[in-house]
């Protein structure tokens, strides 16, 4: 807890600590084919970083290993049940998403731009909240349970299709003010520790906090399999986990918070490469 | 899977419990340890257990042990619960005797891996692996 | 636990006589260990898969005896010979008296 109680010039020191380690100088080759953008410059619109690294990157060699075969990633099991679950007809019109999409891989450069703005529905959406939006409006199926295990299978399957493309979510038009929401809500802090998203995951990226590697809290890897669950992981979820972690009253996964959130994070990631479902601790 | 604060509390104060009474757990390794080799010596040749030196999380460390020639090997984790972890017998398609798999270990600890040799002899090799709490992990 | 057991298998489709290959395996499961408690306290009954068998013609490759330490999903990862063109098949067995199987087929060229 030091660390946060330093002012930012202590903070700064300690963050150029992080170019020592080796598996920091790694590179992500999945199935010794993929190849996956981990570390490049930042997008136009972060003051505040130079350079963004992928959560692969801080993780350690064991468990960077296991993402770069899709015999070793246990995600891809979920990937699995996904596929099954993209070929079932639901609802009302006895439809499955390949009634209209054919192979999952058609939508292959879908992840990258998630959340975005839909003019139909006049909002932004994740891409979980697109996914609920043909099951209710083109099957006529009940919508998913937000970060529930058959979103995530789906989110799973539409990232692993989409490997390798660089993210690229749409900051401005009509989707500008929510991003200025997100933005907003990742430089206010929270909680009884006070603390911000900026604060460990710009401030202290590379640092350690206990056992902990901080990472910059990137999402283009989501969803993630992590180690702790051993389970697939959304990132609202993940958000939740860490405004919890501060001590405070966290919104709720599907929150239109956490929506302004996941579109401010994403795009601080434009330009890494889609990675879910990753491994990660 | 669900591991909450209090779980991990618990989980925490279980190791605890169990650094204070070494002789509880090393019993029930060593009656894992006798029940596969009945009791003979055991040598320390020809046998390598791989495992990170630290695990990122304890609930999937990944390790892998060889023993040319083996019949079985047997892996215990001597700071768990329960030390027994996995037994691999080969068969005659075995190309190795050898295998990779991914364990939970409740602490830091000693992992034992122990070969039975098709002429009767045991050989053994160990490795500490540090097992990390987290600072926050959501 | 019979539902969303999946397993998933990596065994290449063809070989030379009497080469060795390397098989990778994982099968979705919560491998509950038995150690946990609920949230009233309750102890949650163990409920693992503690045996995996690999055969290749129905000679023993592998055959691993398993314990609530394997984690969760088990993954395992060893060589077999392949003499001749036939089939593998993957068997796990789940405590509660439930068989999942896998097979591949393998030509030997």
């Amino acid at each position: 807890m030091k660390t946060f109680v330093q002012g930012g010039v202590m903070a700064l020191a300690l963050t150029t600590g992080m170019q020592v380690g080796a598996d920091e100088a790694a590179n992500l080759v999945i199935n010794g084919e993929t190849e996956i953008t981990v570390r490049t410059e930042a997008p136009e619109h972060l003051d505040n970083l130079s350079k963004i690294y992928s959560g692969w990157i801080f993780r350690s060699d064991e468990t960077q290993a296991l993402q770069m075969d899709d015999f070793d990633n246990p995600g891809m099991i979920f990937v699995d049940q996904g596929r099954d679950a993209w070929a079932v007809a639901e609802g009302s019109e006895g439809k499955a998403c390949a009634d209209c999409h054919n192979e999952p891989e058609s939508l292959a450069d879908a992840r990258a731009t998630y959340p975005k703005w839909n003019d139909e529905a006049e909002e932004v959406r994740t891409l979980a909240m697109q996914i609920n939006g043909c099951r209710t409006e083109q099957m006529g199926a009940e919508a998913w349970k937000y970060d529930g295990s058959d979103m995530l299978n789906m989110e799973a399957l539409l990232s692993s299709v989409g490997r390798g493309t660089p993210i690229n979510v749409a900051i401005d038009g009509p989707a500008q003010s929510m991003w200025e929401q997100g933005r907003d809500l990742y430089y206010t802090r929270t909680g009884q520790l006070d603390l911000s998203c900026a604060n460990c995951h710009e401030d202290n990226y590379g640092n350690y906090i206990r056992a902990d590697h901080l990472s910059q809290g990137q999402i283009n890897g989501f969803p993630v399999y992590r180690l702790k669950n051993a389970k697939l992981n959304g990132a609202h979820s993940r958000f939740k986990g860490c405004v919890r972690d501060t001590r405070a009253e966290t919104y709720g996964v599907g929150s239109e918070e956490f929506i302004a959130l996941e579109l401010y994070v994403a795009s601080r990631g434009n330009g890494l490469s889609v990675e879910g479902p990753s491994v990660r601790n | 899977m669900k591991l909450t604060r209090r779980h991990t509390l618990m989980l925490a104060a279980g190791s605890a419990v169990a650094a204070l009474l070494p002789m509880r757990a090393a019993a029930a390794a060593e009656e894992a340890i006798a029940a596969f080799t009945g009791g003979a010596d055991v040598g320390s040749e020809g046998i390598t257990l791989t495992a990170p030196e630290i695990a990122e999380n304890g609930n999937t460390v990944p390790i892998s042990v060889s023993a040319p020639g083996a019949e079985a090997i047997i892996i215990i984790a001597a700071g768990n619960p329960e030390p027994g972890v996995a037994t691999f017998n080969f068969g005659p398609l075995a190309a190795a005797q050898a295998g990779s798999t991914r364990i939970r270990l409740a602490g830091t600890q000693d992992v034992v891996a122990i070969a039975r040799m098709p002429d009767g002899s045991f050989v053994q090799a160990s490795r500490e692996v540090k097992v990390t709490i987290g600072g926050c992990g959501g | 636990m019979a539902e969303n057991v999946k397993p998933r298998v990596r065994v290449p489709r063809e070989v030379a006589a009497g080469e060795t290959i390397t098989i990778k395996t994982l099968i979705s499961h919560k491998m509950e260990s038995g150690q946990r408690k609920d949230g009233d306290g309750n102890v949650i009954p163990r409920s693992i898969i503690n045996r995996f068998t690999c055969t290749f013609n129905g000679e023993t490759v592998i055959d691993v005896q398993m314990e609530p330490a394997i984690s969760t999903n088990p993954f395992f990862e060893f060589d077999a010979v392949v003499p001749e063109s036939g089939a593998f098949e993957f068997t796990w067995y789940d405590d509660d008296g439930d068989v999942y199987t896998e097979t591949k087929e393998i030509a030997v060229s």
